[in-house]
């Protein structure tokens, strides 16, 4: 690394890679040699930026400049003007929205300047397709300090004392499920990294996995030598490609140095690891039905106990741990766990990654100490709510989650208080919804969810949560009864104390909570039948007003059943038979014609 | 239930593909992706050339199968549609997407269209909620999608044509 | 050894640790009620996926409900089995369960001895408030079992029992999520699957959703039909078990009660299938005995071991799993289709029709036996040997239809010539059995001397596989006997393997034995039912004046007057047979065989 002076950053994370960094980064190599400052001047693709709403995201080091929305065709400009001329490219600059000021270094972003990178950071720093640059950041550093200088109990006690708690969803202590692995006298053990993020709007561990893979490498080992486990197993969901390719480059590089393999700093402590796909089932985040994939099994979950920890992969004891867990691990080491344990609530420690998205102007991935406020994560970090509307709800903890509403705004975030308020931290899902998100039918798509992704094993899981559905699907077509909001809450509280497992136990979670926080929504459905949002298509019917219509034409162009009539500077009308009420015409409107009844 | 006569080679292949997994039963998730990869879907005997290499009844690897989303036992479209429904996404106008390539394909979710050109799923988050609502097309990614952009991202691929 | 105590419902318990809460329940008479939940200690059959809910129980101090038939004791505990929030848990699950079954219990076989009726009556069930959409399913009928899956709860013991226990293979969980379901690979038919249709998914089914198929109704036609003598043959197992429907304590033996209710339908003779058991041992006896001479004189090309051909769900098993042992399968015939052989033709003959006017009834315990009925080897010209076969249960049905007081019926004996038999004949119901009685025979056949010891203790027992060498005076006979298709592909491996001690083995596809067959009525998880079963057998063996099979004078008249020897040129013309390989048939072959 020394040779070079400059460095540019481009974002490798999913969301950049969508639009087009790949070629960015094609582009900028050109151009730098181009401009022959190969020798100078070293392009890397990063892991996520985690600001993905303003993406795709470019950085220059040593100046941290960050520019955003770069395009392609940017990258001739970038690098003759900030590398040759030394002058910024001020047309990519981000600019603060209220301000209107353009912010040359991300630091002082705001989106940046309330996050505290702990499990991210390396993401957005670090080429993590080289071991060298993890090295260059005290990475291995902990792995080694463990294995060479403390003992197994040791380290665990430095876990524990960390206060850290699983990131997957639980919360349950970390060095105290090591500690019970430790303690299970096994010929073989088995520490396992649960990389099946299927919380639909969560992407926390992916953006780790891509940008900082060898954290998780050397945690793994790190999990295994306090475990007495020498084989690690990494359950990654097959939909992410680029995690499992750098995963793999990620581990083939560690073996190359030595920090994976047999004999690992000479200590006679020998770990390796493997990677097994998902294939799609979100209740293999649940780790009983984890691991009957891992065996090539339907992914069914069992009872507990017995736990993994005691009994798991093929009937030997299995640590399960998810990514973010993992990745708070080798700081928990370096900086010890006083200074871990000193960010934080009482009861959560450290910080928490979020993937924040919704109706919030900057959508992206964010880590905040466990305390932070949800309005200090969605109007600070998330910059409020786009096109101006009216916060209404954020959930958190994807489908085993809940609402939160404005009343829980000023709620310090950790495991026991969303709990308190019928949520849960989940695996870190955060979406903001606004004054057109309706509720009930929020509750229904996540029941949409946990029908689709039931094992099918149990009998409140399997038949409940299909009712439940079915139930809203009443409700918000407009044909609901009270009776069926009795009925709604009377199963939904039989599947959280009866179903099998995590997901089921978990999955009447966003009913009871909306039903909980916006009951007169319900009643409005039921009673009026009416959508207060606009949102349930059976209760909603679009009409032109012929005083405000322009006949402009255009709401007829861009309707995609051709629903919409009318001649030139005439009032339109909506057919309503045809009208499939897709809301494209209200959206387009530019004379606010378009009414919803 | 038609025969498929698979291609020899492709069948040399998938025992190799066995082999290297050892015949091992635990692996099977791991034979059946790459068994995909192999041929694009699992058909029948298919799965059955995987349950005799690994000393499985048929009826264990059709119940996996079946089991995983991921896994398909018909032929995927040469432009596979894949809509994200995940929260950020629908939050987003997803389900308006979706419903415009099922009006516009003219199939239902899972299915594949007629003249074998385009097949349409959903999946859940690929992780680019910054571009809510995403569609994919044969590993493509389609961001910021509204139903009126429909046409014009599947007349790409009409252009393209078989 | 360790115990825990904890209190449930007030009471103090004291168990052994690892007592799950259900048993520690039940051993101070509380019964909680399971659906999906059952256990068959001696055969080593569990099937607890906690997955029903039905057995949940309060916890003080859990968060939730916990199944009691998953969770251990622990000290301390205090568990309460219905509180309100337990029985409200319970009657809402099973509302959901309930919710997608077809409500059509009073046209429903399993009408008044369904398991889910019995619990959903038990909780008070007056109406279901979560109906909604239900699963949709073909009917798929194949010879002898018939799945109507929508009637299914998936409790999931079928899938335990077909793949743990008998290692068939055939049924699995397919699907997720509410479209999950049990059914077979490519949700084919059954007849296109790899079942070997020991019924023994159906003899565990708590609802209706896999049972047998039904054939009461040609019976019926053939009883009133003038043209047509209808006789009737009844397996050894079914005199065990029948009473059981009608109230019997288990293992009642209901012989006289049988045979006479059989002729109140109408029947013209009733004649015992333990004669053609009989049979079997004189023909089965002699071709072990034949293959042993031939082994011991070096033949490398017999087939060694012999293994037995008796049981129709074991010879199918042989013929898609192992189809390259086939011909270390005995030729002779099973009892059943021996004995329509013999009344096709010789007792034909004494009556002087012809076949095609007299109709061969089989009351066996099995399914498979209708799949073996019909096989297109056993039939003449397109007329079956054996032209029905309906299994114990049907037969109650049948009694109950033509309103017959089972309960009051005096005792009466077999007709003859094909309703005498041996104890020999009597002790086939059960696993053990048929090797056993062939020992008797073969033994004074070899040895030419007489046996006094007839009780060979060394081959009974409910051990799921069982070894004994007998000493047929100097030459020592090594027998293994396995029962549960499980348990003998254990033994088949072995000889696949070529590392088979054995010179014959004993296969019985039920865990059991016929007694524990796929049609006799149901034990509903209760194994002193089976055990009391095989009790009765083998006292009934003891009370025969006659307990070797060639000492049964009316087998000894039929070879004499009809069929010559043993294995000779008529016998193996009537009483034999042979195997195809089906595992073509069902595609099990693939192209992967090329390469071996």
């Amino acid at each position: 690394m020394a040779q070079y002076t400059n460095y540019i950053l481009v974002c490798g994370g999913t969301g950049c890679r969508a639009s087009q960094s790949e070629k960015i980064i094609g582009n900028l190599k050109a151009a730098v040699e181009k401009n022959g400052l190969q020798k100078n001047v070293q392009v890397i693709r990063t892991g996520c930026f985690g600001f993905c709403e303003k993406g795709p995201v470019v950085k220059m080091i040593p100046d941290n400049t960050f520019y955003v929305q770069v395009q392609p065709g940017d990258a001739d400009e970038l690098v003759k003007e900030h590398l040759v001329k030394g002058r910024k490219v001020e047309r990519l600059l981000y600019v603060n929205p209220e301000t209107n000021e353009q912010i040359l270094d991300s630091k002082h972003i705001d989106f940046y300047k309330k996050q505290l990178r702990v499990a991210l950071r390396n993401c957005g720093f670090i080429n993590p397709e080289n071991i060298d640059e993890y090295i260059a950041r005290d990475g291995y550093v902990a792995l080694g300090k463990a294995i060479t200088e403390m003992t197994p109990e040791e380290v665990i006690k430095e876990i524990m004392d960390s206060g850290l708690r699983g990131r997957g969803g639980g919360g349950f202590p970390t060095g105290l499920k090591w500690q019970i692995t430790r303690k299970v006298q096994a010929s073989q053990k088995y520490v396992v990294c649960n990389a099946d993020e299927g919380d639909p709007g969560a992407f926390m561990d992916r953006s780790i996995l891509e940008g900082d893979p060898h954290s998780i490498v050397e945690a793994m080992a790190i999990n295994g030598y306090c475990t007495g486990a020498n084989k690690g197993l990494v359950y990654i969901r097959a939909e992410y490609p680029l995690a499992v390719e750098r995963l793999m480059i990620a581990i083939k590089q560690a073996k190359e140095y030595g920090l994976l393999g047999d004999n690992i700093f000479g200590s006679g402590f020998s770990f390796d690891i493997e990677i097994r796909y998902g294939a799609g089932a979100f209740v293999c985040g649940e780790e009983t039905a984890l691991i009957h994939s891992m065996e090539g099994l339907r992914g069914e979950a069992t009872v507990k106990p017995p736990f993994p920890s005691e009994q798991g992969y093929k009937g030997y004891p299995t640590n399960v741990n998810n990514v973010e867990t993992y990745a708070n691990i080798p700081v928990i080491l370096l900086k010890g766990a006083k200074w871990f344990s000193s960010i934080g609530t009482e009861k959560s420690k450290g910080t928490k990654v979020f993937a924040l998205a919704g109706k919030v102007n900057n959508v992206g991935l964010i880590e905040v100490p466990m305390g932070t406020t949800l309005r200090e994560v969605i109007f600070g970090i998330g910059g409020g709510i786009k096109d101006g509307k009216k916060f209404k709800a954020v959930q958190t903890g994807g489908p085993s989650g809940g609402c939160l509403t404005e009343k829980h705004l000023d709620l310090p975030i950790d495991y026991d208080n969303l709990l308190a308020a019928g949520s849960m931290m989940g695996s870190g899902g955060m979406i903001v919804m606004d004054e057109n998100d309706c509720m009930v039918a929020m509750a229904k798509f996540y029941l949409d969810f946990t029908v689709e992704e039931s094992c099918g094993k149990c009998a409140p899981c399997r038949i409940g949560n299909k009712r439940l559905h079915e139930i809203l699907q009443k409700i918000t077509s407009g044909n609901g009864t009270e009776d069926d909001l009795d009925r709604l809450r009377n199963l939904a509280m039989v599947i959280k104390d009866t179903a099998l497992c995590g997901l089921g136990q978990t999955s009447p979670n966003p009913v009871l909570s909306t039903m909980d926080n916006f009951y007169d929504e319900y009643l409005a459905h039921v009673h009026d039948h009416r959508c207060p949002s606009h949102q349930c298509r059976e209760l909603t019917q679009y009409y032109i007003n012929p005083e405000k219509c322009k006949g402009c034409t255009l709401c007829a162009r861009v309707c995609p059943v051709h629903a919409i009539t009318g001649d030139r500077k005439v009032p339109h009308v909506i057919d309503l038979q045809v009208c499939i009420r897709c809301g494209t015409c209200m959206d387009k409107c530019k004379f606010d014609a378009v009414y919803v009844h | 239930m038609d025969t498929i006569h698979l291609p020899q080679t492709k069948v040399e292949e998938l025992h190799t593909i066995c082999a290297e997994h050892n015949n091992d039963a635990g692996e099977l998730i791991n034979i059946l992706h790459a068994a995909q990869g192999l041929f694009g879907y699992l058909p029948r005997e298919v799965q059955e050339i995987i349950a005799a290499d690994l000393r499985l009844p048929v009826s264990r690897v059709y119940g996996v199968v079946t089991f995983y989303s991921f896994f398909t036992m018909t032929p995927k479209g040469k432009y596979p549609i894949s809509v994200c429904l995940g929260t950020a996404c629908y939050v987003r106008g997803a389900e308006k997407v979706m419903d415009e390539f099922q009006r516009q394909l003219e199939i239902k979710v899972g299915e594949t269209t007629s003249d074998g050109l385009f097949s349409l799923d959903c999946l859940r988050c690929v992780g680019a909620c910054g571009l809510a609502p995403v569609v994919t097309i044969a590993g493509k990614v389609y961001g910021r999608m509204t139903p009126e952009k429909v046409r014009d991202v599947l007349s790409e691929y009409y252009m393209l044509g078989e | 050894m360790e115990t825990v105590k904890l209190i449930i419902d007030k009471k103090q318990v004291e168990v052994s640790k690892g007592t799950t809460i259900l048993d520690a329940a039940k051993s101070v008479g509380i019964q909680i009620p399971t659906l999906c939940y059952m256990k068959l200690e001696d055969l080593h059959y569990e099937n607890n996926p906690g997955a029903c809910r039905i057995c949940v129980v309060e916890i003080e101090g859990r968060r939730n409900l916990a199944p009691s038939c998953k969770t251990e004791c622990i000290e301390g505990m205090v568990v309460k089995t219905h509180t309100p929030r337990v029985m409200n848990a319970r009657k809402t699950v099973m509302e959901l369960i309930l919710s997608n079954h077809p409500a059509e219990c009073l046209t429903c076989s399993s009408n008044g001895h369904c398991e889910l009726q019995v619990i959903a009556h038990d909780l008070g069930i007056r109406e279901i408030r979560y109906a909604g959409e239900q699963s949709k399913f073909q009917i798929d009928r194949s010879p002898s079992i018939v799945r109507n899956m929508n009637k299914c709860i998936m409790c999931r013991r079928c899938e335990t029992m077909c793949n743990s226990i008998q290692t068939v293979g055939a049924l699995t969980a397919v699907n997720r999520g509410f479209n999950a379901a049990v059914s077979t690979a490519f949700e084919r038919d059954i007849a296109g699957s790899t079942c070997s249709y020991c019924g023994q998914c159906v003899s565990v089914c708590p609802v209706n959703a896999l049972s047998g198929r039904n054939t009461q109704q040609p019976v019926l036609d053939a009883l009133a039909d003038p043209a047509k003598i209808v006789i009737a043959q009844t397996a050894p197992a079914v005199r065990t078990a029948l009473g059981r429907d009608f109230g019997f304590e288990p293992g009642t033996l209901v012989t006289g009660k049988m045979v006479s209710a059989l002729r109140q339908l109408g029947f013209d003779y009733v004649f015992d299938t333990d004669f053609a058991a009989d049979l079997t041992i004189m023909e089965e006896g002699t071709e072990l005995l034949q293959r042993l001479g031939k082994y011991l004189n070096g033949d490398e090309k017999v087939k060694i071991p012999m293994m037995t051909s008796c049981c129709p769900g074991w010879v199918s098993f042989v013929e898609q799993h192992f189809p390259e042992l086939r011909e270390n399968l005995s030729t002779a015939k099973s009892p059943q289709q021996m004995f329509g052989a013999i009344a096709k033709s010789y007792f034909a003959k004494i009556l002087g029709i012809d076949r095609k006017n007299l109709v061969v009834v089989s009351i066996m315990p099995c399914l498979a036996k209708k799949y073996e009925a019909s096989r297109p080897e056993f039939s003449v010209d397109g007329n079956p040997d054996v032209d029905i076969s309906i299994y114990t249960r049907e037969l109650a049905r049948l009694i109950r239809y033509a309103n017959i007081d089972f309960n009051e019926l005096p005792d009466s004996d077999f007709d003859h010539p094909l309703g005498e038999s041996t104890g020999a004949g009597i002790i086939f119901g059960t696993t053990g059995g048929v090797i056993e009685a062939a020992c008797r025979t073969a033994y004074e056949l070899f040895t030419k001397k007489v046996l006094h010891k007839v009780d060979f203790e060394e081959l009974r027992g409910m051990e799921g596989i069982r070894s004994a060498t007998i000493d047929f005076e100097g030459v020592p006979v090594k027998i293994g006997i396995a029962h549960g298709l499980g348990n003998a592909r254990k033994l088949i491996e072995e000889v696949k393997n070529g590392t088979s001690p054995y010179h014959a083995i004993e296969v019985m596809a039920c865990p059991g034995g016929c007694i524990g067959g796929g049609g006799q009525p149901f034990h509903r998880g209760r194994m002193e039912v089976l055990r009391k079963r095989a009790t009765a057998l083998y006292q009934e063996d003891v009370n025969k004046p006659l307990r070797k099979s060639h000492e049964n004078p009316y087998i000894q008249k039929l070879y004499k007057e009809f069929l010559g020897e043993p294995c000779g040129p008529l016998a193996h013309k009537l009483l034999h047979t042979h195997y195809i390989d089906r595992k073509e048939i069902v595609g099990l072959y693939m192209q992967t065989d090329k390469r071996d």
